[in-house]
């Protein structure tokens, strides 16, 4: 079995300098691997510290202290310590984020929003256009709208177009922060394949899911988080 | 796999485009540049961000070539692997370099442009500077430019004072990338813009950076510009760099006060 993602005494701390300096923590000492082929879901209460540690996986959040290996073209990288050049290449080709919000660029067509990530491994504008199509087609996307930016689209599409957009590289490593919340049935099913087949092509997945069913349906194996500062106000 | 292994299957390219290493430039203490190091890589767009007064503009003057620093090495990687340093080579490899390696896009468009000459002989100024005389070959490039830019073709022998602001910006742009700089500097390119034609004049920018490859060193006081284009990004006060790195985190992880103030400033519409 092959380790993806290496967590090892992981350390999140939040300090407000211009709120008085309050500083608190939300991730002590967590460790934990993902292999290829497996799905991993992030347990615990709003408020826990999952979406944190998500974003520190793909290092948009900065952790005090710990190490977080992800494995890149074979080795293992650590993105407390890379430099931003290392990890702009590590998204681009092996994490894939997947978020319910869509980042919206103006002027900028959905089919190019899908297509983007694609392009911007050197993927010829055909294979791409084909790949991007298809996600949009699954996700009931009406081809209407694929010419238009969309800003102007409703959430829940926006939300679609951003899922395509995750699921249109083949990552070998996909951080889901609650890719499915607020979907209908329909897309929630399409959203929850797209997820298995990324698992049996031997995607490593780390998952935020909310709706219980879901997580008992897709998670191997469930981390449980409990932040420390929130502990001691209760 | 080590840095360098990793930029040669990459870019092809494995060194650094633009090297800076303890820049410094002080008209008096806090104001101007104190101490800046960073690299810059082929294809990547550094963002600089700041207060007014912060020293973002003296530092693009002197990575430039056009304000001589105190100290600090600024070392530029040629077309042909040569190492130069901005400031120990001659004046006139310098004003070469500005002409055709490099592109200046000022915040006034004014600045950037010969207001007395129409919109065609402002872009080929820079390809006449390095021996292009046929005027065919001017006139197309020139008409070529402007369609990249979104100028009707048809304003070629126009004035640029007869342009709007936002027209106007955009020539400066196909003036500075007619010779195909590998470096581009930018003041506050979207500065003074409605925002209608600050998102026209964006998505041109993306565009064109990811289609030429240009690198490009970007100043700007509008942290969403910044997110837009920018790879690292560079938090300045004071003439110092508070915080360096990898331009989503600063913004959505800021760690100095600072930083923390001006992501926590900004109004959400």
């Amino acid at each position: 079995m092959t380790v993806m993602i290496q967590v090892t005494d992981l350390n999140k701390r939040f300090t407000l300098h211009n709120q008085g300096g309050v500083s608190y923590p939300v991730l002590t000492d967590v460790s934990f691997d993902v292999n290829a082929g497996e799905c991993v879901v992030l347990d615990g209460r709003s408020g826990s510290g999952k979406s944190t540690l998500l974003r520190s996986l793909y290092a948009n959040y900065k952790p005090q202290s710990g190490q977080l290996h992800v494995r890149h073209q074979g080795e293992l990288t650590d993105l407390v310590t890379a430099t931003p050049r290392q990890i702009l290449n590590i998204r681009r080709q092996t994490l894939g984020y997947v978020s319910q919000f869509l980042r919206v660029i103006p002027r900028v067509s959905t089919l190019e929003v899908v297509m983007e990530p694609l392009r911007a491994l050197g993927v010829d504008r055909e294979t791409c256009r084909g790949k991007a199509s298809g996600l949009l087609r699954q996700l009931n996307i009406p081809k209407t709208l694929w010419h238009l930016a969309p800003s102007t689209f409703s959430g829940g599409e926006q939300q679609r177009v951003n899922i395509a957009r995750g699921f249109v590289v083949d990552y070998p490593i996909l951080l889901l922060d609650e890719p499915t919340a607020s979907l209908d049935a329909d897309n929630c099913a399409v959203v929850v394949s797209l997820i298995q087949q990324a698992r049996e092509r031997g995607a490593a997945i780390v998952g935020i899911f909310h709706d219980a069913g879901l997580r008992d349906q897709l998670a191997d194996r469930q981390i449980p988080l409990t932040s420390p500062a929130k502990e001691e106000a209760a | 796999m080590t840095n360098a292994a990793m930029a040669m299957t990459e870019e092809g390219l494995a060194e650094p485009l633009l090297k800076v290493n303890d820049l410094r430039k002080l008209y008096a203490p806090g104001k101007g540049v104190d101490g800046v190091d960073f690299e810059l890589w082929p294809g990547e767009v550094l963002g600089i961000v700041g207060e007014s007064g912060s020293g973002k503009t003296t530092l693009l003057q002197c990575l430039s070539g056009m304000l001589t620093p105190d100290s600090g090495q600024i070392e530029y990687t040629g077309k042909q692997g040569d190492k130069l340093d901005i400031y120990k080579i001659t004046e006139s490899q310098r004003r070469l370099l500005l002409r055709t390696d490099w592109g200046i896009v000022h915040q006034h468009p004014r600045d950037g442009l010969r207001m007395g000459v129409s919109a065609g002989a402002n872009i080929g100024e820079r390809l006449m500077a390095i021996g292009e005389r046929h005027y065919g070959t001017l006139r197309s490039t020139g008409e070529a430019w402007l369609r990249e830019v979104e100028i009707d073709t048809a304003r070629i022998d126009d004035l640029p004072r007869t342009f709007s602001g936002g027209m106007q910006q955009r020539l400066q742009i196909a003036r500075n990338l007619v010779t195909q700089p590998r470096l581009v500097f930018m003041d506050e390119p979207t500065g003074g813009l409605d925002v209608s034609v600050q998102a026209r004049l964006l998505d041109m920018l993306r565009n064109l950076v990811v289609d030429l490859g240009l690198s490009v060193v970007l100043v700007t006081h509008d942290l969403a510009v910044a997110r837009l284009l920018s790879h690292q990004l560079m938090v300045m006060r004071g003439g110092k760099v508070v915080e360096q790195g990898l331009t989503d985190q600063i913004l959505d992880d800021p760690q100095h006060p600072y930083s923390q103030l001006l992501v926590s400033s900004v109004l959400t519409p």
